[in-house]
Order: structure tokens, then C-alpha cells, then sequence
């Protein structure tokens, strides 16, 4: 390995930052600002397509590895990708440059440091996906409070603040846990490499309270019931740039973290946990849904249904079997996808008539047909409909849950059956419908920039659900390897 | 005896030009510009011979195993310089504005500098006390500086009857131990010791008591708000970063040298003085409308993580603490550099609300504040989580996971009143701009820490490398 294609890609956007930081006295010209910060991160998408272009499928061991003494004997700057990980680093990749194109009308003061809080963004999730040590990945994870904090609290809706302090708070609170637990590792085994630690294992005697750690900071960011509240809060206020984010890449850190770190650490830990993950996630996929139906505000609806589709993917993922991982992680893809694009949908009318309640709207389909069309796109790929990205995922993840647990998969369906029906209600409302407000005939359809991004999403989702081919592909055989490694440690034990 | 004397040359220095700036100051008039200007100049040469003279000796103990030069020593001395001197370097305007830019400032620091190296360097009870007495008393003027002010006085009475109040404790505890050991010299305390005699024990309470009070640790804390709120911001600066540096060197001496067989007993001690201050700094900084009161709440709860690292009777805790300290000293003078700056008209604020918008009319003073208050709430990447990731690795590896759990999540409750510092800045409606005509040291002093706290992750070996070398047991 002779370029760091790893840390440049960590790099990168920071760099761009760092560069529009002291181009700060001259932001008056606010097309340039962007342009840099957009022409960084397509830069940044472009090697991450690269990256995967050049990342070997048959092989489950890490690769494009950079390993540099940090702290002396005590930690080392490792970073590398599997098929676990790539996935979500070309998410982030792609997900970032619409976001900045998206900012248009959204933000309107401030908007050089909005761009430098993306890009710094950008870095820490990128961070997140590729750190190979535990306390490199905590650094990450943490990092990403920061300049999240700041994009709800400055540039977020009326109650910005008490959303930003919950969103800070919950997550910070939920990670401290974590930290103990990796220094806890890292006197128990000697080392925080995760490579190292996947065959030095870890005593089983310590590993249900060091799963429970770090169960209790990804429960917090997928977020589980009932710790979820802090997410309807944060995504109703954010900018839609910022809900974009938060719903596209950092839940899915989470959904990540439960593959790499607690089924691969603490297998069999997760073996005894696993009810008590099934259980979270049934009530999350059901209750959650019920409380989707009854939102009046689009933003929160679709905040709701993200803790559902989180459901599905925690439900997966501890199946803990092929298709089930398989499944969570095209969940995660798709709904990266789906969520991002559905609140770019709400971003857009909402831009136009600064109300994000559903009964303001109704009837909207002749004025806007453009919108319509894509907005359904996207409630389909978001209830499952078979050929999009969603049907993939969740049928993956019913099926593995079926052979695991009838009671659960079933009841898990019928989320499924809830969730198509607040989205087909919420389209219904929104879209079609006596035209009653009159003031919606002054709206525009899609402008260019809008239907741009809108676009590039709905072409992988569509894209996606009739060909999974090549996501599955990817991460086959990393799975099966994780799961052929925990098979065999639970055994052993 | 006059061995070794080159050991001591920093102290010999600043106690002459001590004395030779207080003749300077009486026979020339309106000398105080100048006398700044070499009292800055004898902390650097100081800190300068302290670094070449004695920072490569091994362990040396002198006259009569009173006083003790070890690299700890030497580091902790070096601190203490420089966090003095850029203290003197950026106070002049503020002391200007108040019309108390007088010889005397500068020559009390360089006293309580030169009571805290003796502390620093104390193998005896008797040293220890005197150094100790020789910078409190340098402390009570310092705090009443601002003579015109009734806040100012308060303070330092306050500060002087709580104060004496702790000496006494203190002295009472030397007396114990000076009874049942037969010796105030720590070597000797060490071997003539015998376990069971509880009065011994008692006399090792005493002095932590008086110990956690210069620190203000909780419950010994009382003081600390009020003294902070009531000195002058400069004044204010110098005691939360420098006193406490050299009481933390005498908890380790006092505890790890003659006292380490003692540990089931101190343990505790410092485990609940570290878990009280944290989470009571925590919690009671929360309500605070006043900066300064804040920042004296801040520095409780960071006293208690220091003291945290202490509690576990190890090598790797003593040089987290230091570490700890290094950074927060670093953090601190960065939170004051802003502090100092929110001047409009001649008159300075202190208040929360004053901070209301700063972001527009200031990007990049609140960019700074921003980083600084990130990383005192001990947020990642930045300097102020390694301070506190160090102490909770070693206060792990003792398997004392209560203390680390509390620790950690009284960092949660910090990071809420940090964070409405920053709410109050970036997400408030602005006020009128503050002056932009700072000190040019001012400005730089604010940038180094703020690049040193963000960039700290970039080198953070070279402190641990630094701090590695300190050993005690």
C-alpha cells in the first residue's frame, strides 16, 4: 500500500475546511464558497468510488490497512475497510455533495461555517467507518457532536436549542459508558486493535458488562426505544442539510458499531443479549410506527419511521445470520438513501411555504407533478415496495428473523403492514386531496438543483432494488466470516 | 552542606531579585512599567535555569534532606514559571484599566512564585510550610489588589481568615505526625512510622484537609467562588492555575513518599474528596450567571479529576494528574485570555449574558472560546479529553470503576453548562461589539493555547514522553 487512500479520504474534507475557514473575510461571494466546499467533497466521492472500484471482494480481511504509532505503546492510528465498512464510507461520500448542493434556500446567514461544519462532518463519520483501534473510533464517534451540535443549535427551527442540548447530552451520556469499557479492554487484553483483539478474543466472563457499554451508547444513536427521543427533537429542528445527515450517516454508525464491535467482540455476549434485542426491537418497529400514524408535523413522521426502520436493522443484525446482517446492512444503505431524500422532500416545501404540517398541504399533485412523482418514489422505497432498496433489506431481515424466531418475525411484519400505512396516509394527505389551501398555487415546481439531487437519489434506490448484486456481493463473504467466527466462539465456549 | 547549592540557583535568583526590585521600586518613581517588565523577564531566566540546571538531575536530596530536586520537581517548577509569567504578560492592560498597575503586583507574584518552588521542592514539613505560608500571604494581597473595591477587600479577607483557618489545621497535622514519628522530614517519617498508631492517621487527615483547601477541593471549596468572583480577572487567573500546581506537587510528595504503606487509609480520602469536587463543580456551576464564579466551579470539578488520578497510589496516576494539570493550566489561560478581551468603553464584563452573540461581531475570539470550552467538557479530538482519557486509563488499571463511572458521567453534567456558554454565543441575538484593540501578547496567548488544545492530538506523545520521566515510587 503506497497511498493512504484511508487517511486522504479522513483528510480531506478537512482540508477544504480549513481552506474555506480563512477564506472567511471574503464570504461575501457566497456561490464561490460553495462551489469549493461541493468541488471538495465530489473529490472526495470520486475516491471513495475508487476506493471501492479497487477493494477486493473475495477477501474478508482489512484492506487498504495504515497503521502509524500515535501514542507511544499505547495507541496507533489504524484505519482500514471490509466489506462492512466500504459500504457506508461511499454513503457518506455520496450523501455530503447533495447536502451542499441542497443548502440553496435552507440556509440563509452564516453560510460559509455551515459548509465548514459539513466538511468537518464529513471527516469524523468517515472516521467512524474506517478506524481499525477502539479508541480511534471513539474519537470519531464523539468528534461528530461537535459540529452537529452546532448545525441544529445555529442553524435549526424555533426550539433549536433544547433539541441541540438533548441531542448533545443523550449521545455524550450514552458514550461515557463506552470509554470505560475500551480502556477496560484495553487492561484486560493489552491492546485496542480491533484487528488484534477479533483472535485474541476476549474472556467471556467480561463480556456482558463490557456489551452492555457499549450496547448503551449504540442504543442511544440508533436510537432504540426507548431511548429515542432525542431524534424526532433533533430532526424536526435541524436544517434539512443537517437531518439529511443525521438520518442518512449517523445512525448507521450504530447499526455499524453493533456488527464490528459487539457481535465481534463480544460474541458471547451477544448470544445471551439477543432477547433483550429482539424485544427493543419489536417495540421500536411497532410502537414507534403507531406513533409515526399520528404525527401532524412530516418531519417527525418521518423521524418516527426512522426509529422503525432502525428496528429492523438491530432486529437483523442479531439473527446473527447470513441474510439477517445482509439484510440490516442494505437497510442501512437504503434507508441512508431514502431518509435522506425524504427530507430533502419536506426541505423542499417546506422552503416554499415554511410550514412543515401535513394539513397545510393537500392537493399539491397538479401544481407540482415533478415533486409528486419523485416524493412517491420515495414513500414507496420507505413502505418496501418490491424494486426499490427498501423491499431488499427488509425482506432479507424477515426472512432470517423467521428461521430464528417466528413470535418476532411475525410481529415484525406487522410493522411493516403500519409502516406502508403512514407513508401511503402521509402521501395521501400531502399530495392529493381537495386543493383547499390557496395559497399552495403559488408554489414552483422542482428547480434544477432540487430535482438534481432528488434524482441521484432516487436512481440507486430504484437501481438498487432491482439489482442488489453488487452491494450483496461486497459484503458476503465479511459476513459469513464474522459469522463463521462467532459461530465458533460460541461453540468454543 | 554548600554542596550542591547550583541546585537551588532558581530560588537563590528569584529571591534576590526580589529583593532588588522592591529597592528599585522605593527609590525610583513610577518604576512599575519597568519592574513588569523585568520581573517578566526574571520569570523566563528562572525558567530558563531551571531547565538547564536541574531538569537532567537524578533524584538529589539536600540540606539535610530538606529539600528534594527530582525531575518532578523541575517539571512542575517550570510550569508554575510560565504559567506566571504569561499571567504578568497579559494583565498589564487590565491592570491599567483599574488604575492599580503598581510595583506591587509584580513583586508579589515573583514572592508566591518563589513560596510555591520551595513548596515544589519540599522534603519537610517545616520547608513545606514555610514555602506554603510565604505564597498564601503573597495570595491575600494579590486578591485584595483592587483596593477601591469592596468585592476586591472581601475577597481577601475572606480568603485570609479561611486560609489561616487551614493553616492551622495544617499545622496541627505537622504536629501529630511530628509527635509520633519524632521527625518532619519525609525519608525519615517514611522509616520511623508504625502502622497502628491512629493519631497518626489523624495527622495525615488534618493536613489533607488543609492540602484540599489550597486546592478547593470539595467540601473544602467555600472559599473559591467568592475569592474568584471578588479578585481582580488577572488575579483571578493566577489562582486558578498556579497555587493549585504546587499543592498537587505536595500531595504527592506528602502522600507517596513517606505515607505510600498508608494507602488503605488516604485512598478513600482522596477517592471521595476526587468524586465530590467533580460532581459537585458539576452541578453547582450549573445555576452560575457569572463567568468567573464558573470558571471557579469549572476548576473544583477539575481539581477532582486531578485528585482522581492521585487516588490510585500509582506511577501512571501521579503522571496522569500532571498531565492533567499541564493541560488544564493550558485551557484555563486560554479561558481567561477571553475573558480579558470582553472589554467595550474601559469597563470589563464577566457576565454570561455579556458572551450573547459574540460569534457575529467576533468569529474568531468565539471560534477560540468555542474550542477551549469543547475541550473542557473533555470532548474529543481535542487536548481536554486526552487530560481526562489518561486519568481515567489509570484510575482504571486500579480496577476503581466506580470512581471512573462518577467521574465520567459528572463530565456529562459539566458538558451541559459548558455548553450553554457556547448556546449564549453562537445561538443568541448579539450584543454591541467589544473592543477589538487588544495587547498584541493578549492575542497571542489566546491563539498558542487555542492551537496547542486543538492540535494536541496531532503530538500527543511528546507530553506523555515528557511526564514519563517522573518517578516517585
Amino acid at each position: 500500500m503506497n497511498f493512504p487512500i484511508l487517511s486522504s479520504l479522513i483528510l480531506l474534507p478537512s482540508i477544504g475546511a480549513l481552506f474555506l475557514f480563512f477564506t472567511r473575510s471574503k464570504s461575501e461571494n457566497k456561490i464561490t464558497v460553495k462551489y469549493v466546499a461541493l468541488f471538495t467533497s465530489l473529490v472526495n466521492f470520486f475516491l471513495s468510488i475508487y476506493l471501492w472500484f479497487l477493494f477486493d471482494q473475495t477477501t474478508s480481511a482489512f484492506q487498504f490497512v495504515e497503521e502509524r504509532v500515535w501514542i507511544e505503546g499505547l495507541i496507533n492510528y489504524k484505519v482500514g475497510v471490509d466489506g462492512i465498512s466500504i459500504l457506508f464510507i461511499v454513503l457518506t461520500t455520496f450523501i455530503t455533495p447533495l447536502c451542499i448542493i441542497s443548502v440553496n434556500n435552507s440556509v440563509t446567514k452564516r453560510l460559509n461555517e455551515f459548509l465548514i461544519a459539513i466538511l468537518v462532518m464529513e471527516t469524523f463519520m468517515i472516521g467512524v467507518f474506517c478506524s481499525l483501534d477502539l479508541v480511534v473510533f471513539y474519537l470519531f464517534f464523539e468528534a461528530g457532536l461537535i459540529p452537529m451540535f452546532l448545525i441544529i443549535g445555529i442553524w435549526g427551527g424555533a426550539r433549536r436549542v433544547y433539541s441541540a442540548f438533548k441531542f448533545f447530552l443523550f449521545t455524550l451520556l450514552g458514550s461515557v459508558l463506552m470509554l470505560v469499557a475500551i480502556i477496560s479492554i484495553y487492561w484486560i487484553t493489552g491492546t485496542t486493535d480491533v484487528v488484534q483483539l477479533y483472535e485474541l478474543g476476549i474472556d467471556a466472563k467480561y463480556q456482558n458488562l463490557l456489551w452492555l457499554a457499549f450496547f448503551s451508547s449504540f442504543a442511544v444513536k440508533t436510537p432504540m426505544w426507548p431511548v429515542h427521543t432525542w431524534l424526532p427533537d433533533a430532526h424536526v429542528e435541524a436544517p434539512t442539510a443537517g437531518s439529511v445527515l443525521l438520518a442518512a450517516i449517523l445512525l448507521k454508525m450504530a447499526g455499524y458499531g453493533f456488527i464490528r464491535f459487539s457481535l465481534g467482540l463480544f460474541p458471547s455476549a451477544s448470544e445471551v443479549f439477543t432477547p433483550l434485542i429482539y424485544a427493543l426491537s419489536v417495540i421500536a418497529i411497532i410502537f414507534t410506527s403507531l406513533i409515526a400514524l399520528m404525527q401532524e408535523d412530516m418531519k417527525k413522521l418521518i423521524a418516527y419511521s426512522s426509529v422503525a426502520h432502525m428496528g429492523f436493522v438491530t432486529l437483523g443484525i442479531f439473527t446473527i445470520q447470513q441474510q439477517g446482517i445482509e439484510g440490516s446492512i442494505i437497510q442501512m444503505i437504503s434507508h441512508g438513501l431514502v431518509s435522506a431524500a425524504l427530507f430533502l422532500c419536506v426541505g423542499v416545501v417546506y422552503d416554499r411555504m415554511h410550514s412543515r404540517l401535513i394539513n397545510t398541504y393537500g392537493g399539491i399533485v397538479t401544481i407540482i407533478p415533478k415533486y409528486a412523482v419523485l416524493f412517491m418514489v420515495f414513500t414507496l422505497a420507505a413502505l418496501g415496495l418490491p424494486g426499490t432498496s427498501g423491499f431488499v433489506g427488509e425482506f432479507l431481515i424477515l426472512m432470517a428473523a423467521f428461521k430464528d424466531n417466528f413470535l418476532v418475525a411475525v410481529l415484525a411484519s406487522l410493522g411493516v403492514i403500519i409502516g406502508a400505512a403512514y407513508m401511503l396516509w402521509l402521501y395521501k394527505r400531502v399530495i392529493f386531496g381537495k386543493l383547499i389551501n390557496s395559497e399552495l398555487k403559488k408554489m414552483i415546481d422542482l428547480n434544477k438543483s432540487e430535482a438534481f439531487t432528488l434524482t441521484c437519489l432516487a436512481i440507486p434506490t430504484l437501481y438498487f432494488g432491482f439489482f442488489p448484486e453488487p452491494l450483496i456481493n461486497t459484503i458476503e463473504v465479511s459476513i459469513s466470516d464474522l459469522i463463521n467466527t462467532y459461530n465458533y466462539s460460541v461453540a468454543s465456549k | 552542606m554548600i554542596n550542591n547549592i547550583e541546585l537551588i540557583f532558581p530560588e537563590i535568583f528569584i529571591s534576590l531579585s526580589i529583593m532588588f526590585l522592591l529597592i528599585l521600586g522605593v527609590f525610583k518613581k513610577n518604576s512599575s512599567k519597568i519592574i513588569h517588565n523585568i520581573s517578566l523577564l526574571v520569570l523566563l531566566i528562572t525558567a530558563v535555569i531551571t531547565f538547564n540546571e536541574t531538569i537532567g538531575t537524578s533524584r538529589t536530596i539536600i540540606f539535610n534532606e530538606s529539600i528534594v530536586i527530582d525531575y518532578l520537581s523541575s517539571f512542575m517548577k517550570i510550569i508554575t514559571l510560565i504559567s506566571a509569567f504569561v499571567v504578568l504578560l497579559i494583565s498589564s492592560n487590565y491592570l491599567k484599566n483599574f488604575k492599580i498597575f503598581k510595583i506591587e503586583y509584580p513583586i508579589l507574584i515573583l514572592s508566591s512564585v518563589l513560596g510555591m518552588m520551595i513548596m515544589i521542592s519540599s522534603n519537610d514539613l517545616i520547608v513545606f510550610y514555610m514555602g506554603l505560608e510565604l505564597q498564601s500571604l503573597a495570595l491575600y494581597v494579590l486578591a485584595t489588589f483592587n483596593r477601591d473595591q469592596l468585592k476586591s477587600s472581601e475577597a481577601g479577607l475572606k480568603y485570609f481568615v479561611l486560609s489561616a483557618l487551614s493553616s492551622g489545621l495544617l499545622l496541627y497535622g505537622c504536629s501529630l505526625i511530628y509527635g509520633f514519628t519524632g521527625s518532619t522530614n519525609f525519608n525519615v517519617i517514611a522509616t520511623q512510622f508504625n502502622t497502628n498508631e491512629y493519631a497518626l492517621t489523624f495527622g495525615i487527615v488534618f493536613i489533607l484537609v488543609g492540602l484540599a483547601f489550597k486546592i478547593s477541593a470539595v467540601p473544602f471549596h467555600m472559599w473559591a467562588p467568592d475569592v474568584y468572583e471578588g479578585s481582580p480577572t488577572s488575579v483571578t487567573l493566577f489562582f486558578t492555575m498556579v497555587p493549585k500546581i504546587a499543592a498537587l506537587t505536595v500531595f504527592i510528595r506528602f502522600l507517596y513518599v513517606p505515607f505510600l504503606n498508608l494507602i488503605d487509609q488516604w485512598q478513600m480520602i482522596l477517592v471521595f474528596l476526587s468524586i465530590a469536587s467533580m460532581l459537585f463543580g458539576a452541578i453547582a456551576a450549573i445555576g452560575q450567571k457569572n463567568l468567573k464564579r464558573l470558571i471557579a466551579y469549572s476548576s473544583i470539578s477539575h481539581v477532582g479529576y486531578a485528585l482522581a488520578g492521585l487516588a490510585t497510589g500509582s506511577n501512571d496516576g501521579i503522571q496522569s494528574s500532571v498531565i492533567y494539570m499541564t493541560i488544564y493550566v493550558i485551557m484555563n489561560l486560554g479561558f481567561f485570555s477571553c475573558l480579558l478581551m470582553m472589554k467595550r468603553n474601559n469597563v470589563y464584563y464577566e457576565q454570561i449574558d455579556d458572551l450573547s452573540g459574540l460569534s457575529k461581531n467576533h468569529p474568531l475570539l468565539s471560534i477560540s472560546l468555542l474550542i477551549i470550552l469543547f475541550s473542557l467538557a473533555g470532548i474529543p479530538p481535542l487536548a481536554g479529553f486526552f487530560a481526562k482519557f489518561y486519568i481515567f486509563k489509570s484510575v482504571i488499571e486500579q480496577s476503581m470503576y466506580f470512581l471512573a463511572i462518577v467521574g465520567l458521567l459528572s463530565t456529562v453534567v459539566a458538558a451541559f453548562y459548558y455548553l450553554r456558554i457556547i448556546k449564549i454565543m453562537y445561538f443568541d441575538e448579539e450584543k454591541d461589539s467589544y473592543d477589538k484593540d487588544h495587547s498584541l501578547w493578549l492575542k497571542l496567548s489566546l491563539t498558542v493555547s487555542t492551537v496547542l488544545i486543538l492540535m494536541y492530538f496531532v503530538f500527543p506523545s511528546e507530553l506523555i514522553d515528557a511526564v514519563s520521566k517522573i518517578n516517585i515510587i
